[in-house]
């Protein structure tokens, strides 16, 4: 089983995920997280409690999101752990509202 | 506090080369370890985790089900965590036995209490105490080789076993009852509970909720893998699974993403034929154990039906006046794990937790100073290992708070314990000895394809420490290798 981080996570930086996970294994950059599923327990954990519903199972992704496998794999592989929750980007509270949630 | 504006004066400052703050963590499950890894990101800082056990990792290593052993690797953090410099493991050291938190509070700056919730919540119904009715927790210390739990007997020539309880305790243990043993020999399962598990003659497996298949407490990933098991059936009664219109409104929630998916899988459950099945995991819901029946030991219970009642979010089951006997020769509670208070802290027994402030414990309106507190002991036995961390995290920032008025004077930290530790014959177990213990599991379990046999004694346990002492001394003197056979 692969969790992934999707498109919602864009420019919020909420990383309620990143202060639950057991293992520090999410990564960023200016737009969002993404999760090294090498390090990566399945535990779930980030799915919930995530406030824009950005982290998915791979096998509860639908077609259209099945890309994002591969760039949770690119990405976490070049980019700096977080292992601290961040201060949410401004964008943040105007991305949520926008996604509904 | 005379005493405090006095050392004040003439200590150095806490947290500095010549005073390390000294912290002692009691419990070295994933809370104590991740207030550990928080406390050792500040410099001049000495960590002691003490463990009633020789082993490390609480829950990750007795409660995490054999076979689930991704979730397992999270013990790769914790072993960093240990390895880093400042901290220590003081295993096989009760604490309320062989050191009191009295003497704790005199020999570390700070005491954090993690020591989780180790029991279970009673039922509190006549019958709950005859032969053949356990708890979830017996049977999870069991099979996963706790020493605590290695004299129980659990009845497997019986056809039918009842679990209380739709949470993932309540999935791991009807998990473990159902696969064929087979599947779990290369596990870490410890050895004497797969001898029993293969000679199960259980078909019938009961999994009684008090509420509807829409509050089912269940993570949806683990209610799915009940389905997958191999021979073997989920089956539930299409006339359980109607909804009242606030557990339909639950539903439409955008945060009942795994109810949904719940009602879904006990949907197709309900279509599934018993068949030929040789074992059968049966669903029900609406129902509440009132009595456990039999003479010598468990023959059957007796479960009342309910209604729900309240408003969405906030339904509670009722008891109606029907209710059904079902026969079973075991019954399992799982109805949420309870934290065991101790001596010398304030505790709440209806919750199971000691009362604070963002970690820090209260002995009513007042925070005790110096002593604190994180996992589920503080917050109650939810959430996932992870959530552990964020809980973690928030009682090392009441430390840190505290640090300026905390009384600065020097601490000897477990250099103060050894005299009383070796007056009373306390062995403890170092992270280098639980180390020996790992190397020697792993050992046993390479010949049988397990990812290790666990000991399950702690005799067993020291005796591997001492094994490997006299092999490394052996290793390192060639005379004593010449006698050795």
């Amino acid at each position: 089983m692969t969790i992934v981080v999707t498109d919602n996570c864009q420019l919020c930086r909420f990383t309620e995920c990143v202060s639950v996970c057991p293992v520090e294994c999410f990564h960023c950059d200016d737009r969002m997280v993404y999760i090294d599923n090498d390090v990566c327990i399945d535990c779930r954990a980030c799915i919930p409690v995530c406030p824009v519903k950005a982290i998915f199972a791979e096998e509860d992704l639908s077609p259209e999101q099945g890309h994002w496998v591969a760039v949770n794999a690119e990405k976490s592989r070049v980019l700096p752990i977080i292992s601290e929750k961040q201060d949410p980007l401004p964008t943040a509270e105007g991305r949520r509202a926008e996604l509904g949630y | 506090m005379r005493a405090t504006a006095m050392s004040a004066r003439t200590s150095p400052p806490l947290g500095s080369e010549s005073n390390p703050l000294r912290a002692a963590i009691v419990g070295s499950g994933p809370s104590g370890f991740y207030a550990a890894e928080v406390l050792l990101r500040r410099p001049h800082t000495r960590v002691d985790m003490f463990d009633a056990l020789p082993t490390p990792f609480g829950l990750v290593r007795s409660g995490v089900a054999p076979d689930h052993p991704k979730l397992k690797q999270v013990c790769l953090v914790y072993d960093r965590i240990a390895r880093s410099p400042g901290f220590t493991f003081l295993g096989n050291v009760t604490i309320g036995r062989d050191l009191s938190i009295a003497q704790l509070r005199g020999t570390y700056h700070v005491v954090v209490i993690a020591c989780g919730a180790s029991t279970d919540r009673r039922l509190g119904i006549p019958g709950e105490h005859l032969p053949g009715s356990h708890t979830a927790t017996e049977f999870v210390g069991w099979y996963n080789g706790h020493p605590d739990y290695q004299d129980r007997k659990f009845d497997f020539s019986q056809a039918a076993a009842v679990i209380i309880g739709q949470g993932n305790v309540a999935a791991d243990v009807a998990r473990i009852l159902a696969t064929p043993v087979d599947c779990l020999r290369t596990t870490d399962i410890c050895e004497a509970a797969l001898a029993a598990l293969a000679e199960s003659r259980i078909r019938d497996i009961y999994i009684i909720g008090r509420r509807g298949p829409a509050q089912a407490k269940f993570a949806s990933v683990e209610l799915k893998e009940l389905g997958r098991i191999r021979d073997c059936v989920g089956l539930c009664n299409e006339s359980d699974l109607g909804l009242n219109p606030a557990s339909q409104e639950e539903l439409a929630h955008p945060n009942s993403d795994d109810n949904r998916k719940n009602v879904e899988i006990f949907r197709s459950f309900a279509r599934n034929v018993a068949g030929p099945a040789p074992r059968r995991l049966h669903f029900r819901f609406l129902e509440t154990p009132i009595r456990i029946n039999g003479d010598s030991r468990v023959t059957s219970i007796t479960l009342a039906r309910n209604d729900l009642v309240g408003s969405k979010f906030e339904q509670v089951a009722a008891a109606t006046s029907t209710s059904a006997e079902l026969a079973c020769g075991l019954v399992f509670r799982s109805v949420g794990y309870k934290g065991v208070g101790l001596q010398g802290i304030t505790f709440d027994e209806t919750s199971g937790t000691i009362p604070n402030a963002k970690g820090r414990c209260l002995d009513g309106e007042k925070p005790v100073s110096g002593l604190y507190v994180t996992g589920w002991i503080k917050r109650g036995a939810t959430g996932l290992i992870g959530n552990n961390r964020a809980d973690s995290v928030e009682t090392v920032g009441s430390i840190i708070e505290d640090l300026a008025v905390l009384d600065p004077a020097p601490k000897p930290g477990a250099a103060g314990l050894a005299p009383a530790l070796s007056r009373d014959g306390i062995r403890v177990v170092s992270y280098a000895d639980w180390q020996a213990i790992d190397v020697s599991e792993r050992t046993r379990g390479q010949p049988k394809g397990k990812p290790r046999e666990k000991f399950t004694r702690i005799g067993e346990m020291i005796a591997a420490v001492d094994q490997a002492e006299v092999t490394q001394r052996g290793g390192a003197n060639e005379e004593v290798a010449e006698v050795e056979p």
